[in-house]
């Protein structure tokens, strides 16, 4: 059979796009000794980039899992005046550019911000803080959470919720025994991609919170102050996200894989003989 | 025995109202076409639909009340509901989706249904008829006051079909509780409940026993829905591919389905033909007696004659001078008939 010309570009255009893909990534691990890359884990800014990082991302997750979970199962479940607005708003901060997320934060919880006042009475001053850098990275990171747990609450099938109600069991028992065990693995990929864009989150960061070393230099910002100073410390911490990136994203896919072994078990499916 | 009792209860639907009152003392039918409401009555009998008005009472006890602002929760409310495509939680097994009910009387009821050997299974590996099991396990593992069958035959293949409502019918019988069933097939209310209610756009056309509704039917659309006659009867050993069955007036009919035991047979009154003269094929079933009643509708009529309810034009019945009282025969094929219950299996 004759081969059509585009058979033979397709393959050669995917090779070219694997290769522009792959090369910067391959090139950070490629540019210096393995070596001297792990010398610069001990180097003191690598390490208060990467304390900074991990704490704020651990607490904007959980802020994200407990503030993420009953506003996506509200816009899941319940259908009312004005839904389709505040999904709208929910996903907004995921097509905002990150410096605007950040000028935003700092004119509403900034001292001459909307909240300024407020907060100031209060005794609570948040701009340069380590609290503003779980602000920014919950707020650009929320949608990614959000938006999957939507879609993972709205997949479940309602009457698997009404017969869990007619045995007895009240909504908050349905909810930890029926709902969230089958809206699990949708709000783990949520979480996994929430994650995974928090830890790169730059521009809203620096606006908001500067780049103080061990107090809000996370790695992406110690990366970008060590670039012209130490560039094998700025290597050997994108070596580093670039490990904990492919990490998620694998561990994305097996839990992915999970569902759809299980996804004959998540709705009824009839078999051939029988009609449904 | 506690009564299910639904009083004037309105429920707005998307393009008319459902309109129900109705007393549910043993097994109650709901039979009509689909869109006409009958899941409705069910999800609302459960609180899981919210009626606009009237009220809903199980044995003196309140569940739904508009004029006095009651509405308990589907949780509080004791029913057992077997939904269409039974709901079995997919992530628990056959155990813990019954334990789920009720925490320590799994065993008794997974026994009694013979779904022991399959506790440790997931509902996807399971058969249309062991789901169905599963499903009425766990929906009386609730000790229900109360029990719902959403169209209980209708995810299940032509041959499991026979099996199962065999098996429903004895579990139905047995139960000391009110239940309500609905389904679109008039030959599944007959085989299944004692009282039968036609439902059409919301509204009870005609409520009655299975007979009745066949010889009597209120309007035309009762008589096009409800089909079969219902003849009861004692099977006996079959004989060159047809198995005879003794009626309870000695009469015997031959069916061309295999059967044994005690059998309940499907007529369809439009495969009956009748004459006044006794016919001469040996090889009809005939069935004689005195004209109990003539029912017109429209060009046909239902004519009613011992236990069998034949369907014919007013032409016929003008023809061969009809009326009630005057001896009729009927005459109707083997292969007319259908086993729709064999008694003996249970569960």
């Amino acid at each position: 059979m004759r081969r059509s010309p585009l058979a033979l570009a397709a393959p050669l255009a995917a090779l070219a796009a694997l290769a522009f893909l792959v090369l910067p990534v391959v090139a950070i691990f490629a540019h210096t000794s393995p070596g001297r890359l792990l010398d610069q884990l001990s180097n003191p800014v690598v390490k208060d980039a990467f304390v900074v990082s991990a704490r704020t991302s651990l607490v904007a997750q959980l802020l994200i899992l407990i503030l993420g979970t009953p506003t996506a199962y509200l816009l899941a479940t319940r259908r009312f005046r004005g839904r389709w607005l505040a999904v709208t708003l929910v996903e907004l901060p995921l097509v905002l550019p990150p410096a605007v997320a950040g000028i935003g934060l700092l004119v509403a919880f900034g001292h001459a911000g909307l909240l300024g006042s407020s907060l100031d009475a209060l005794g609570v001053s948040l701009p340069f803080t380590q609290s503003a850098v779980t602000i920014a990275v919950a707020f650009v990171a929320s949608p990614l959470y959000i938006r999957q747990a939507i879609a993972a609450f709205e997949a479940v099938d309602v009457d698997l919720v009404a017969a869990s109600r007619t045995l007895g069991a009240g909504g908050t028992r349905t909810f930890f025994r029926v709902v969230l065990p089958l809206a699990r693995i949708g709000l783990i990929a949520g979480l996994a991609l929430s994650f995974a864009r928090g830890l790169g989150e730059f521009g809203a960061t620096i606006m908001f919170a500067g780049s103080l070393q061990q107090v809000t230099q996370t790695l992406p910002l110690a990366i970008y102050a060590e670039f012209d100073v130490n560039f094998d410390a700025a290597l050997a911490m994108s070596a580093v996200l670039v490990v904990v990136s492919v990490l998620l994203l694998a561990g994305l896919r097996i839990v992915l894989s999970w569902q759809s072994s299980s996804s004959t078990t998540s709705r009824f499916r009839f078999g051939p003989s029988i009609s449904g | 025995m506690a009564e299910l009792l639904l009083d004037d209860l309105t429920v707005p639907l998307r393009s008319f109202d459902l309109r129900l009152t109705l007393a549910v003392e043993r097994t109650v039918a709901l039979v009509g076409p689909s869109g006409a409401g009958k899941t409705t009555v069910l999800r609302t009998v459960a609180g899981l639909t919210a009626p606009r008005q009237g009220r809903i009472t199980v044995g003196g006890e309140t569940w739904f009340d508009a004029a006095r602002r009651i509405d308990l929760a589907p949780d509080e409310r004791r029913v057992g509901l077997v939904f269409q495509e039974y709901a079995l939680f997919p992530h628990l097994t056959v155990r813990q989706n019954v334990e789920y009910a009720r925490r320590h009387a799994a065993d008794e009821y997974l026994e009694r249904f013979g779904i022991a050997h399959l506790q440790h299974e997931r509902p996807a590996r399971l058969s249309g008829g062991e789901r169905q099991r599963v499903a009425l396990a766990r929906a009386l593992a609730r000790d229900p006051a109360v029990l719902l069958l959403d169209e209980p035959l209708s995810a299940l293949d032509a041959h499991t079909k026979t099996a199962v409502r065999a098996e429903l019918h004895d579990l139905l019988a047995e139960l000391e509780m009110p239940s309500l069933l609905v389904t679109h097939d008039f030959e599944d209310a007959a085989a299944l409940a004692e009282s039968v209610g036609v439902l059409v756009d919301g509204e009870l056309r005609q409520t009655g026993t299975p007979a009745d509704l066949v010889a009597r039917p209120a309007d035309a659309f009762v008589a096009s829905f409800t089909g079969a006659n219902l003849l009861h009867g004692r099977a006996g050993p079959p004989h060159a591919g047809a198995t005879p069955v003794a009626l309870a007036d000695g009469t015997v009919v031959t069916t061309a389905d295999d059967a044994s035991g005690d059998v309940t047979l499907a007529v369809y009154p439009w495969e009956i033909t009748l004459s006044l003269a006794p016919p001469h094929d040996s090889a009809m079933n005939v069935v004689a007696g005195p004209v109990r009643s003539i029912v017109e509708l429209g060009n046909r009529a239902r004519v009613t004659l011992g236990p069998l309810t034949a369907e014919i034009t007013i032409d016929s019945v003008a023809r061969l001078g009809l009326a009630a009282g005057q001896t009729a025969y009927a005459t109707f094929k083997a292969t007319g008939t259908r086993v729709v219950v064999a008694a003996g299996s249970s569960l």
